[in-house]
């Protein structure tokens, strides 16, 4: 059974794993953690500005919103963290200091933006034409509009794929340590990597690994809970009933007056 | 939960309806004119109904006059001032329209739905427009129902939170767009009953109908339109019982 023995040693060393937890705990996690909110963020808000502007009616709006889109979400995203992460770095360095990190994070937030521009677009335009018409008949702008009643019902259709998305940034958060981290920046990826490359041994990066999961498997069944829920919803089935009911009801509680008595 | 209604709403309280006047309306879909030439004078405080095949041009009809699709050419006169000249959010404000599918806001309940353009259009606290959406929905019956939600209402009680929503505003000319063409067929005569009511307390009523006896009924004036335009128009009893052109006679000879 030497081939067992190698598998363990080579992957679930458990002395090597055990060793790095406590980095992967108290840094890895929360670089891994912090980095994808903060993207996650940024790319709601830039995310919503893009499919605002690409529903718009207007061609200048639509237009750069959709050339946006294409290269962000069209671009390997290593590509997109190196060229933000070391084209922006001198100008980041007067904002935020030599730290790679918030340049990491603007990346990722662009990436987001991108696919998150296209999930509110689908969620904002499934919802019915005659809800923005109700809310114009009213007298109310197509702001007011769109803030009030056809933006949440559409956020709120698109919910799953959202929670899609973070899972997604979770993971591309890795990419961040391309821009050289400081030794307290690193996420999770980086803090196994090194103790792997210190150890000569795969085991924390499988710690690593086992990290990601324990963020990613629970929101994936989240996201499946989610939907199920409003895929059938939550009504309980009733038993049917009689249509009279409503309509002793409705005779009982008119405080008008039956003035039109047959509709033959 | 009970609201008291603060406003007499049987016999004391009655609407202030304006007269609605179209002259030469046409207006198109692209390059398609759906509508042509149309006139129609629609007299304060009195019923217009409007009946035709589908695709005849009625709904596109009603968009044209509070705009929500703009006219090609011709002129829409509400009250005194040309409406093709006011603000679109302006002129709205002063017509209501309920639509055949109810278009309520699904996750706002029956009260909110009918606060919301209160507070936000007319500018009402919180505590306003719950109080005057609260006294409308008594006025259409449903005061008990006001904290549900749509899903949880019938067809004739979502058209009825349809219109208390559209009455809240104090239009000046209410149009109805097949109101009850989605309706359990029960649910229909309460819906009328509530329509006719609102005609015989002096709303100015513009209504797309396929309820020929309503029509009869409570119309003042009744406009047949077929192919985008108007065909004839009269009184009820006149398009009913002496119809002059052939397509109307053919019309009633299939529908009644």
């Amino acid at each position: 059974m030497d081939w067992l023995d190698n598998i363990i040693k080579t992957f679930f060393d458990f002395d090597a794993m055990w060793q790095v937890f406590p980095q992967l705990l108290g840094v890895g996690l929360v670089n891994t953690l912090v980095i994808s909110i903060w993207a996650t963020v940024i790319g709601i808000v830039l995310g919503m500005v893009i499919a605002i502007m690409g529903i718009s009616k207007t061609r200048w709006l639509r237009i750069p919103a959709r050339v946006y889109t294409d290269i962000f979400r069209g671009l390997p995203a290593i590509l997109t963290i190196l060229l933000i992460g070391q084209g922006f770095a001198r100008f980041s360095q007067q904002l935020f200091g030599p730290s790679p990190y918030p340049l990491g994070i603007l990346a990722l937030s662009l990436i987001a933006s991108a696919y998150m521009g296209e999930i509110f677009r689908a969620g904002i335009q499934s919802v019915e034409r005659g809800q923005l018409e109700a809310c114009r008949a009213l007298g109310m702008s197509y702001g007011s509009a769109m803030r009030l009643v056809v933006v949440p019902q559409g956020v709120r259709r698109v919910l799953p794929a959202l929670v899609n998305q973070f899972i997604a940034i979770v993971k591309d958060s890795s990419l961040v340590y391309f821009l050289g981290l400081l030794v307290s920046e690193r996420e999770l990826f980086r803090v196994g990597q090194d103790a792997a490359v210190l150890t000569g041994n795969l085991s924390p990066l499988v710690m690593a690994g086992l990290f990601y999961l324990v963020i990613t498997v629970p929101l994936t069944h989240l996201v499946n809970y989610f939907d199920n829920r409003f895929r059938t919803g939550r009504r309980k089935a009733t038993p049917p009933k009689s249509g009279l009911d409503e309509v002793e009801e409705q005779n009982q509680n008119s405080t008008t007056a039956m003035t039109y008595g047959s509709n033959t | 939960m009970t609201y008291t209604s603060p406003v007499p709403v049987t016999d004391g309280h009655f609407y202030e309806g304006s007269s609605l006047e179209l002259q030469g309306l046409t207006m198109a879909y692209g390059d398609i004119e759906v509508l042509k030439d149309v006139s129609l004078t629609v007299a304060p405080g009195t019923t217009t109904c409007i009946i035709g095949p589908s695709g005849s041009g009625k709904s596109t009809l009603l968009r044209g006059v509070n705009r929500l699709h703009e006219p090609k050419s011709g002129s829409v006169r509400l009250a005194d001032d040309d409406a093709l000249a006011l603000k679109p959010d302006v002129l709205r404000r002063r017509i209501g329209l309920v639509f055949q599918h109810f278009n309520l806001f699904p996750d706002h309940t029956a009260l909110d739905n009918v606060a919301l353009a209160l507070r936000n259009v007319k500018g009402m606290s919180k505590k306003e427009a719950a109080r005057v959406a609260a006294a409308r929905l008594d006025e259409v019956g449903l005061a008990e129902r006001a904290d549900h939600r749509p899903r949880d209402l019938s067809g004739g009680q979502q058209q009825r939170v349809a219109i208390a929503r559209a009455l809240a505003m104090d239009p000046e000319v209410m149009m109805f767009d097949e109101a009850t063409s989605a309706l359990d067929p029960e649910l229909v005569k309460g819906v009328l009953n509530l329509m006719a009511n609102l005609a015989q307390r002096g709303m100015t009523m513009l209504v797309v109908t396929h309820e020929m006896g309503f029509a009869r009924k409570v119309a003042d004036q009744v406009v047949f339109m077929d192919e985008g335009r108007v065909v004839e128009a009269g009184t009820p009893d006149q398009i009913f019982d002496h119809p002059e052109s052939p397509r109307l006679r053919r019309f009633l000879s299939e529908v009644l």
